[in-house]
């Protein structure tokens, strides 16, 4: 496991630390050296809020390396309500009962450890918003 | 039990409560409980086939993706979303629990990075037993009431540990607080004085690399609980003055519901006062996160003027006791995260297989 890689995206992956560009307004996510949108220089940082919907899902069965454990799960691309489109898991939910458009929220969870030795890998996932009285 | 009192011997007049220099409070306050629960009656069905009246009626259980670090990170959120406050303004990041993810590596490093308190702080672990949050709490108390530094974030989490068919297995459950103390003028409720009390006492204990605690059965009650946290309790309250019928509301370490009713009782406090917090029935032992997630229950309905009196206990043994008083600004600040009862009432039941798989007691 990549573990200098992961923690150079650190920020963004515990706390969906992007961007927003200083010439177009757009929010970027993930950070990058030059905005999608409007192709000058990106940045500066903006902490997305970690609200969202989804906009897809699918379930897995047979999980990649390093996932077996946690199969069956879902993995979603989200809409942020900044705009930007996000591939994560989501969490604390059933798959029966994931529909899309369903408002959702970022967690910080465990995505992956290496073996029972090696670094525990932290980074956002999504569950549904969580019911406040 | 039939016989303690936790009043055997005379408190000094002159003891040793603590009061900072400068005053000093919560300024926000945020608790976390995962989604599953293990009904009692499931571990009973298990290991006595259904002989054994569970100590609890359910307990949480995290998920698969959950560890100490991830829960302290979301009660620490709520924490900071109560207080406003800039989280690059935290002078220490503190967590205390049984169950960190690495024997070496903090917890504390990966939590303060997530809310974005890094890097001008202090941050560190810290361990004993279920008091490790409350020792934090003191901790941050001294740090900000000296002046050296202005927030300090303690945490009381645990994924706690249980033997499979142990008595312990019943309440072993997972949740806990996290507490932003700040100065005084910022605190939804001040901490007007503290105190600590503790002594060699062996009623619990997990050897290094032991994936289970041990305990010395009864040993545990009299010597342990009942003296440490009746004797911090007077010692405080001793020092302060106050007397039961001042409080509204009282939290004291819940390894069962038991235990905190009877040392209400031994300490004159009432059924009514220990009610808001109590949450042992619903979720369990949460061990680190015990008494301050009872606390975090407490000032999600407690009214300006309020006193709380709280009272930890980590086996091993010893207790941390707070007396507060709840201020204005909890009113304000309360509805800016979710409450404890929305994580409580937030419930998956599962049985026994799933609980075994979440919890790794599957070996493949």
């Amino acid at each position: 496991m990549d573990i200098a890689r992961h923690w150079r995206l650190r920020r963004q992956r515990y706390a969906l630390v992007g961007e927003q560009c200083g010439h177009c307004r757009e929010y970027i996510f993930p950070p990058r050296d030059i905005c999608p949108h409007c192709g000058e220089e990106a940045g500066p940082v903006h902490a997305m809020c970690g609200r969202g919907e989804v906009y897809s899902f699918t379930v897995v069965h047979e999980p990649p390396t390093g996932y077996e454990t946690q199969a069956p799960y879902a993995v979603a691309l989200v809409k942020l309500a900044e705009g930007p489109l996000v591939t994560a898991q989501l969490t604390d939910v059933d798959a029966a009962d994931i529909k899309i458009g369903m408002p959702v929220e970022m967690v910080t969870r465990r995505l992956r450890t290496d073996g029972a030795e090696g670094v525990i890998q932290y980074g956002y996932k999504f569950r549904p918003h969580l019911a406040v009285s | 039990m039939t016989n303690f009192t936790g009043n055997e011997k005379p408190i000094s007049p002159a003891a040793p409560v603590m009061r900072p220099a400068r005053g000093v409070g919560i300024a926000g306050y945020g608790a976390y409980v995962p989604r599953y629960r293990l009904p009692g009656k499931e571990i009973s069905r298990v290991w006595t086939e259904g002989n054994t009246p569970p100590t609890v009626a359910e307990k949480s259980v995290p998920g698969l993706d959950e560890d100490v670090i991830t829960m302290a990170v979301e009660a620490a959120r709520n924490a900071l979303d109560r207080a406003g406050t800039d989280p690059s303004g935290i002078g220490a990041v503190w967590v205390g629990s049984e169950s960190h993810p690495y024997a070496v590596k903090p917890s504390s490093s990966v939590v303060a990075e997530a809310i974005g308190a890094s890097p001008n702080l202090l941050a560190a672990d810290w361990e004993f037993a279920c008091k490790a949050g409350s020792e934090a709490m003191q901790a941050a108390v001294g740090m900000v009431g000296s002046g050296m530094i202005r927030y300090a974030l303690a945490i009381g989490m645990d994924t706690a540990q249980g033997r499979p068919g142990d008595a312990l297995e019943y309440t072993a459950g997972a949740g806990g607080g996290a507490f932003l103390i700040g100065p005084a003028e910022d605190a939804l409720a001040v901490i007007e004085a503290s105190y600590s009390y503790a002594t060699d006492t062996p009623d619990f204990w997990r050897r290094d690399h032991a994936q289970y605690p041990s305990h010395a059965q009864r040993f545990t009650g009299e010597p342990a609980y009942f003296k440490h946290v009746t004797r911090a309790a007077r010692t405080l309250l001793a020092g302060t003055g106050a007397s039961p019928a001042d409080f509204r509301y009282a939290v004291f370490h819940q390894p069962n519901p038991k235990f905190p009713q009877r040392a209400a009782e031994l300490l004159g406090f009432t059924r009514e006062q220990i009610q808001a917090g109590l949450l042992a029935p619903q979720i369990g032992n949460t061990y680190a996160g015990s008494a301050l997630i009872g606390l975090t229950a407490v000032l999600d309905q407690a009214a300006p003027g309020d006193r709380i009196l709280v009272v930890s206990f980590g086996s091993g043994a010893g207790s941390d006791a707070f007396q507060l008083t709840v201020t204005e600004k909890l009113l304000e600040r309360r509805p800016r995260a979710p409450r404890t009862a929305d994580y409580i009432s937030r419930r998956k039941e599962i049985d026994y297989g799933v609980y075994a798989r979440y919890r790794g007691k599957l070996k493949m």
